[in-house]
């Protein structure tokens, strides 16, 4: 296969002005990411973002758990859309893959079937007295970064490189199965070739790993972890492929997808404590990064300040292989220095016992 | 180790995996019957079927798991047929099915 058959598979992103649609569990797992991504396009890139307090949440975690009908989803959505228009905007971006997905899937379905649109648009208008304006563009938040992955490499500060012994790090990237496994048109490089972080990884000095089980899913899906009794489903995906990526000896983990982010970092855990079990270097867990927090890495900005002390695994291994300097006694402060808890010694951290960060307490 | 109870397990993949599995029977099965290996799968077989009409069995499972070295319960299973040879009739590829369920009731009956 040509290296560059993901080339075939491009779709069109914004150059700048963007509408910002948020996710609703990063927010709590992956806190900093989000607001890495407006500092990063505002500040560093100087870009045009508009963050809008007005808009919800897509629903889709209930509609993929048969709790909000399509019907509802789709007013949700067009209220979304209507909410950009009235802000001024028309490139929808946003930093959830089920969202994204989501988004995707109703515009295909108001495309096919033009009378279901204007019956969105009938309830959007009963409902709120708002009007459903398309948006021009859409795009998921790894699309804006990989487009803008250029402008990112110039102003790098720290690459993808083994500070230690100048190797390219060996990332393992992992694409949300809602990008472009539906409908492979929507994501760069299609569902087979997706190029999104791939490209990241390559243009900011590391190395992208292949292995065998690099396509399947991480085990989020929805029904899978909300009912306990299926999560041995969940986990036993994750397992896949953690196994399978082990022997490659990848430094960290990225992905585009808020479930996957937090299912391949939090299932590490789980597969820590109940079988012993750890797949990273000297026994530690592999650390898993949102694209946000690579390009933040990357961009200089600090690790606590890119909220990656809520991993599950941590990442002091990666910065130290980075050569990022951070302060360890200030990983459990919040931004004004208010001391935030930190968790229990956990297996897929070696269970560090008393560590530097107890000293602030 | 089995520290922490989280109220579920990990669950193990149920996938067949050929390179660990024996294949001998298999082989000889294949090797008395070549025809087989044509068999594109189609279930023509357990549709028509008698049997499997009227019990749990499916033939196009149990010949096709016979084939990947997957034996446990296949005796058993064959045991159901009634030889009516409905399936011989329907196969689009011409397989003599009556003798496969023979050949691996022959083959493995001490699985
Ligand atoms: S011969 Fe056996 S397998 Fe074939 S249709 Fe009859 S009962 Fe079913
Ligand atoms: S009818 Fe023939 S080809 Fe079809 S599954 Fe049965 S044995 Fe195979």
């Amino acid at each position: 296969m040509r290296r560059t058959k993901w080339e075939e598979y491009q779709k069109d992103i914004a150059d700048d002005k963007y509408y910002y649609a948020r996710s609703c569990i990063r927010q709590n797992f992956f806190p900093g990411s989000e607001k890495a991504f407006l500092d990063i396009l505002r500040n560093d890139l100087g870009k045009d973002i508009f963050d809008d307090p007005l808009h919800t949440s897509c629903t889709g975690i209930g509609y993929h758990s048969d709790i909000v009908p399509f019907e509802t989803i789709m007013t949700v959505v067009a209220r979304q859309f209507a909410l950009m228009h009235e802000a001024g905007y028309e490139n929808f971006t946003s930093s959830c893959i089920t969202s994204f997905g989501i988004y995707t899937e109703i515009l295909n379905t108001w495309e096919e079937f033009p009378e279901t649109e204007e019956r969105t648009r009938e309830n959007l208008f009963k409902a709120t007295g708002r009007e459903l304006v398309k948006p021009k563009s859409l795009a998921h938040t790894s699309d804006v970064i990989f487009h803008l992955r250029k402008e990112i490499a110039e102003r790098m500060k720290r690459p993808l490189v083994n500070a230690l012994t100048g190797e390219p790090l060996r990332v393992v990237e992992h694409i949300g199965c809602h990008y472009a496994k539906i409908f492979p048109k929507s994501g760069i490089g299609g569902s087979e070739f997706p190029y999104v972080l791939a490209g990241m990884i390559e243009s900011w000095g590391g190395e992208v790993v292949d292995y065998p089980e690099r396509r399947h899913c991480c085990g989020f899906g929805f029904r899978n972890y909300l009912v306990q009794a299926n999560r041995g489903y969940s986990v036993a995906n994750s397992q896949k492929k953690l196994e399978s990526m082990a022997p490659y000896r990848p430094d960290f983990i990225v992905c585009n997808c808020p479930g996957c982010s937090m299912f391949l970092d939090k299932w590490q855990y789980t597969i820590a404590e109940m079988e012993g079990t750890t797949y990273g270097a000297h026994g530690h867990g592999i650390p898993v990064l949102t694209y946000e927090e690579m390009a933040g890495l990357v961009l200089g900005y600090d690790p606590w300040e890119l909220g990656m002390q809520m991993h599950a695994v941590d990442v002091e291994p990666l910065l130290e292989k980075m050569g990022v300097e951070y302060d360890p006694s200030t990983k459990y402060l919040g931004p004004k220095g208010k001391y935030i808890g930190k968790p229990a010694a956990a297996a897929v951290n070696c269970s560090a016992g008393v560590t530097l960060y107890d000293i602030k307490k | 180790m089995a520290s922490v109870n989280f109220g579920f397990g990990i669950s193990k993949p149920r996938v067949i995996d050929i390179d660990r599995n024996n294949l001998r029977k298999s082989d000889e099965i294949l090797l008395e019957m070549p025809e087989l290996q044509t068999c594109i799968g189609c279930g023509s077989c357990t549709a028509s079927c008698t049997a499997g009409n009227l019990t749990s069995f499916n033939f196009r499972k149990v010949h096709a798991l016979v084939r990947r070295g997957e034996y446990a319960g296949a005796y058993e299973e064959m045991n159901k047929c009634m030889l009516c040879g409905k399936c011989r009739l329907l196969c689009p590829r011409g397989i003599n099915t009556r003798g496969v369920v023979m050949l691996i009731k022959r083959k493995l009956g001490d699985f």
